[in-house]
């Protein structure tokens, strides 16, 4: 009879993973409402928030999911955060539609794609889920809101204006980014080439290469870039996980102070090669504000304040007024740069 | 082979074993009921327990989620039949998908389109079992290799770029329900699938003789099985029917990549086996294999709404593939052991099943 | 296809220790043919970017980057020679990684070669599962090992769940390891030609080593003739997955970050290196020595592509092309190698 014993071998492992389950759901504060009801009645008035960034485990949206979390807690909503370990569309539709069904309030994603998930997000806008998109934006039709960390011009300038800084406004230099096909990637990376096209006709740029935000790759990558072009002045990466490798790689190896690497990073991760000397100085907006943005952003969608219209305003809490601009983007602020001087005030 | 077998003279031994019980206990407790047993539980205890499981919704993104694992497992069920492998349907998945956006971008009617990237899968599945078959090469390592190539062309041919311009009546297609029912219209072509295969693989000439390849392949070629050509038509139907589920995912998520469904393949071999169908071939069915793939969506989707996150669900597949085909080796091994006393010894595995 | 070349002059058979086989020739031959397209791929990219080769980073990748999937690799190349698979290999690793990196943090008075020993053990423990299973279960390999690379995996994301591990977490000499030289060579490398040597050693003059040959040539007559199968197994399945965990130990030194997804995907890459050094995947044939240079040449590939100006989109198609002309070739030679064996005999009678 040895079906039995499989199934009550089976039977042990389910019911084991059902009381994991249970217990799991138990302690993360889940917006455990029925179908479709606005808000779970033991938290307040605020609204349930569900943040999807585009991976778990990258410690930039850690921090912007920080961020969110104080907020929601600031005004009594329930926060959660889900999400895929690789970063691609496909994986983030199956977390929208499981935050579809539970019927959450709100859902914050940063888009790995601004059409792949276009559908999803849009099923659940019909289920009556307010989408807000933040720091990676999807087709203006598919969500409510974009809360944009800064304005794309303002991003490659601030790079542009860094890396010819550091290189002496001439020479060879490249850009390592994410993936090929993210939104404000290729959105800052285009803005940069026009700049520097058009204001510093003595930098080249000689390739563009990609990291798909992968640790590893992008250490690869840096490696492969200064075999490629020994005479390569800047490298410049307009992503966290970019940013910190080929700094890394840099520190160990003979192109050290030689070759100049900035871009987009956080204080945390740069820290080591900043007081090392391999980085000058790098720029960001601070993910915390934005995903406390992104949060305060969502709960005046669900409490009507705003519809994502332009002109609208709402109160974000301890960072004051914001206002809704042209197809419903709102602006965090410009970028930050961080440096010897000053990276030992941040956090994050 | 199965794994008690005791030896090359007492092959042939288990299909007679079979027939040593009663009828009802023949259809009763099998495999295949007990994985269907175990869905049945596994539906009922997330709907009590698992808030907003119950709703029509929850199937109707299940059954959009494992569509292409509800069709990939068709053909590698008889595959893994026969006692061979296809580790590379992910990568046809993911090929056909870049296909069906590169073609689609050069103004290719979809309907075209369609054709020509079911007709590269047929190519993938018709390399694969060229090489298994005419070359005589292990397929475990062929479609090791046919994964790394085939990913690797659709990697390469679109780069890191995704094209994400479908149709609008496709992409609907991919995703419409059938009335107010919840359950997708592209069930429909599974279902079609289904009979397909269920009628192949247990009703013909043809079926017969999967089987008999998976129990002796030496068997089944002096009784008058082209093993060869049977092979290759399994490779080619594994090859087709998972271009099939490149469009379909490609529809579905709107956007045509080169990385679609990687790692596609561990979730389709691990629903299979789970199924109840044997690594070493020669034994297993359609409905295990379908309630295979349900338990696996089913978990996942449980564990979702549960906020479980993806983690969990990848541990609980892994035991319960694990302790699926081992429960089932171990008790097998105890009673072959109490009907014949003399102690069982390993037989050496056919090829594909290093 | 008309053989051209002169009969083998099979009067004269080599004796060097059973080495000096017609097998023993055609794996020797195997090996230097793969170093042979290692040098030529070298070649290649350094005439086209001379960086490649004679830059200070570029001498020093030529032989790290190879060096941690070379570890993985041998391991890998003994569970194929007994006809099993491991393809839990990447989870192991990143695993260990993980360990590694949780034991510089929490116990921070740990000695270095305390951390290095544990998660060694560690994988050891894994890969002592993936055996037990196999051998005592009767279950093949395949399933088995797909099974744990799941488990594995989920408990990896489970237990670091969004942390990742910087470089400033761990001491400065561990991470030194990673990029430390002497004499020009990478500690890693030496580290990795040391373990390639040992086990070379093992497989080819010891007892255990040999009856490895044997269980994969043909397991039903291993198991007639006595050989301990059920040891060898496990010992084959302990020491990859040990080697498995020193590559994630050297993976935390050389990378320096670590999250949960570290390693994923190096199992197709060590089965690809080991099949591609020409052990083939039913058991009983290929050296160590084979698939470290497998997985030199797999490496040096990746590194080359671009260098040469192929996108390194094509890297994957590449290393599909590579792996099946690895095992169409050793089909080729084997069947020659069979045919004229047969000649043989028929000639002598």
């Amino acid at each position: 009879m040895w079906f039995q014993k499989n199934t009550k071998k089976a039977g042990a492992i389910i019911a084991l993973a059902a009381s994991a389950a249970l217990v799991l759901s138990g302690c993360s504060s889940s917006g455990d409402s029925g179908s479709g009801d606005a808000g779970s009645g033991d938290s307040g008035s605020g609204a349930s928030v569900t943040f999807l960034p585009k991976n778990l485990g990258n410690p930039y949206f850690d921090t912007s999911s920080k961020g969110g979390e104080a907020a929601v807690e600031e005004f009594g909503g329930t926060f959660n955060e889900v999400g895929p370990a690789e970063a691609t569309p496909d994986a983030q539709v199956s977390f929208i539609n499981t935050a579809t069904q539970q019927g959450v309030d709100a859902l914050a994603v940063s888009a790995n794609d601004p059409q792949a998930i276009c559908d999803a997000l849009n099923e659940a806008r019909d289920n009556d889920v307010k989408v807000v998109t933040f720091d990676s934006d999807t087709n203006t039709d598919c969500r409510d809101l974009f809360i944009n960390q800064a304005d794309a011009a303002g991003i490659a300038q601030v790079q542009v204006d860094m890396i010819t800084e550091q290189i002496g406004d001439k020479g060879q230099i490249a850009i390592l980014s994410a993936a090929a096909n993210a939104t404000n990637q290729n959105a800052w990376i285009d803005l940069m080439k026009e700049e520097l096209e058009a204001n510093h006709p003595d930098v080249e740029l000689v390739e563009v290469v990609y990291g798909d935000d992968d640790d590893q790759t992008s250490f690869d990558k840096t490696a492969a870039l200064l075999q490629t072009y020994p005479e390569l002045k800047g490298i410049v990466s307009p992503t966290t996980v970019g940013i910190a490798a080929a700094a890394r790689y840099l520190s160990t190896s003979d192109a050290k102070g030689e070759v100049a690497v900035t871009g987009l990073g956080t204080p945390n991760q740069m820290r080591e090669y900043v007081e090392d000397g391999t980085v000058t100085e790098f720029a960001l907006w601070n993910p915390e504000e934005l995903g406390y943005l992104t949060a305060y952003a969502a709960n005046a969608l669900v409490a009507g304040d705003i519809t994502g219209a332009e002109g609208d305003t709402f109160e974000a809490g301890d960072l004051g007024e914001y206002e809704v601009g042209a197809d419903g983007v709102v602006l965090l602020g410009d970028p930050f740069r961080f440096n010897a001087e000053n990276i030992d005030d941040f956090d994050f | 082979m199965s794994a008690t077998t005791t030896s090359t003279r007492t092959t042939g031994l288990r299909p007679i074993a079979e027939y040593d019980r009663p009828l009802w206990q023949r259809l009763l407790l099998t495999r295949e009921t007990a994985i269907i047993a175990l869905f049945v539980i596994v539906v009922v205890a997330a709907a009590v327990i698992v808030p907003n499981f119950g709703s029509k919704i929850t199937m109707t993104y299940l059954l959009l989620d494992m569509f292409p694992v509800l069709i990939i497992a068709l053909p590698m069920t008889a595959i893994i039949v026969t006692g061979e492998i296809d580790l590379s349907v992910a990568s046809v998945v993911g090929l056909s998908s870049v296909l069906t956006g590169v073609l689609t971008q050069a103004g290719v009617p979809f309907g075209l389109t369609i054709v020509l990237a079911i007709i590269a899968g047929v190519l993938c599945g018709a390399v694969n079992g060229f090489l298994v078959t005419v070359v005589g090469l292990p397929s475990l390592a062929v479609t090791i290799g046919t994964l790394a190539l085939y990913r690797g062309l659709a990697v390469g041919l679109l780069g890191t770029t995704a094209v994400t311009d479908f149709p609008a009546f496709w992409t609907d297609l991919a995703k419409e329900k059938i009335g107010s029912t919840g359950i997708p219209v592209v069930v429909i072509l599974f279902i079609v699938l289904l009979a397909a295969f269920a009628i192949l693989l247990h009703f013909t000439r043809f079926g017969r003789g999967v089987f008999a390849i998976g129990l002796s392949p030496e068997a089944a070629r002096f009784s008058g099985v082209d093993v060869g050509r049977t092979k290759l038509i399994l490779f080619v139907l594994s090859g087709a029917v998972a271009a099939l589920g490149g469009i379909y995912y490609t529809l579905r998520y709107g956007s045509a990549r080169g990385d679609n469904a990687t790692g596609m393949e561990m979730q389709v071999i691990a629903a299979v086996l789970l199924g109840g169908v044997s690594i070493f071939g020669g034994r297993g069915a359609l409905h295990g294999v379908v309630a295979g793939v349900l338990l696996i969506g089913v978990l996942g989707s449980a564990l979702r709404l549960a906020n479980v996150t993806s983690d969990v669900i990848n541990i609980i597949t892994g035991v319960l593939l694990i302790a699926a085909v081992v429960s089932s080796s171990v008790l097998a091994a105890i009673r072959s052991r109490r009907k014949s006393t003399r102690k069982p010894r390993l037989v050496g595995t056919g090829p594909g099943n290093a | 296809m008309s053989t051209t070349t002169a009969p083998a002059p099979a009067q004269t058979p080599e004796r060097r220790s059973g080495f000096g086989t017609a097998f023993g020739r055609l794996a020797r031959a195997r090996e230097a043919s793969i170093v042979l397209a290692v040098l030529i791929v070298v070649l290649a990219a350094t005439l086209t970017n001379p960086n490649f080769l004679f830059s200070a980073d570029g001498y020093r990748d030529l032989w790290l980057t190879p060096s941690l999937l070379a570890l993985v690799a041998i391991g890998q190349a003994v569970v194929l020679i007994t006809r099993n698979v491991d393809l839990s290999v990447g989870s192991i690793l990143g695993l260990s990684a993980y360990l590694t990196g949780r034991l510089f943090i929490d116990l921070p008075g740990l000695p270095m070669i305390a951390v290095i020993l544990i998660a060694v053990v560690f994988g050891g423990l894994l890969g002592l599962i993936n055996g037990a299973l196999v051998a005592f279960a009767k279950v093949p390999a395949l399933v088995i090992t797909l099974g744990t690379m799941y488990a594995y995996r989920g408990i990896n994301v489970w237990w670091t769940g969004s942390d990742r591990i910087n470089a400033s977490d761990m001491p400065k000499p561990f991470l030194a390891l990673g990029t430390a030289q002497i004499l020009t060579i990478p500690v890693l490398t030496i580290i990795a030609v040391v373990v390639l040597i040992a086990v070379a050693w093992w497989m080819r003059n010891t007892r255990a080593g040999r009856e490895c040959y044997a269980i994969g040539s043909d397991p039903a007559a291993a198991e007639l003739y006595g050989l301990p199968v059920t040891r060898r197994i496990l010992t084959a399945f302990v020491l990859s997955g040990a080697l498995s965990g020193f590559a994630g130990v050297l993976y935390a030194a050389r990378y320096g970050t670590i999250n949960s997804q570290a390693g994923s995907g190096w199992e197709l890459d060590a089965v690809g290196a080991a099949v591609i050094g020409g052990v083939a995947i039913f058991g009983g044939v290929g050296t160590v020595w084979g698939a470290a240079i497998g997985a030199v040449l797999l490496m040096t590939i990746n590194r080359v592509l671009p260098v040469i100006g192929v996108p390194d989109f094509w890297q994957r198609a590449v290393v599909g092309v590579l792996i099946i002309g690895a095992i169409v070739l050793d089909r080729v030679l084997s069947l020659r190698q069979h045919r004229k064996l047969i000649e043989g005999r028929e000639a002598k009678q």
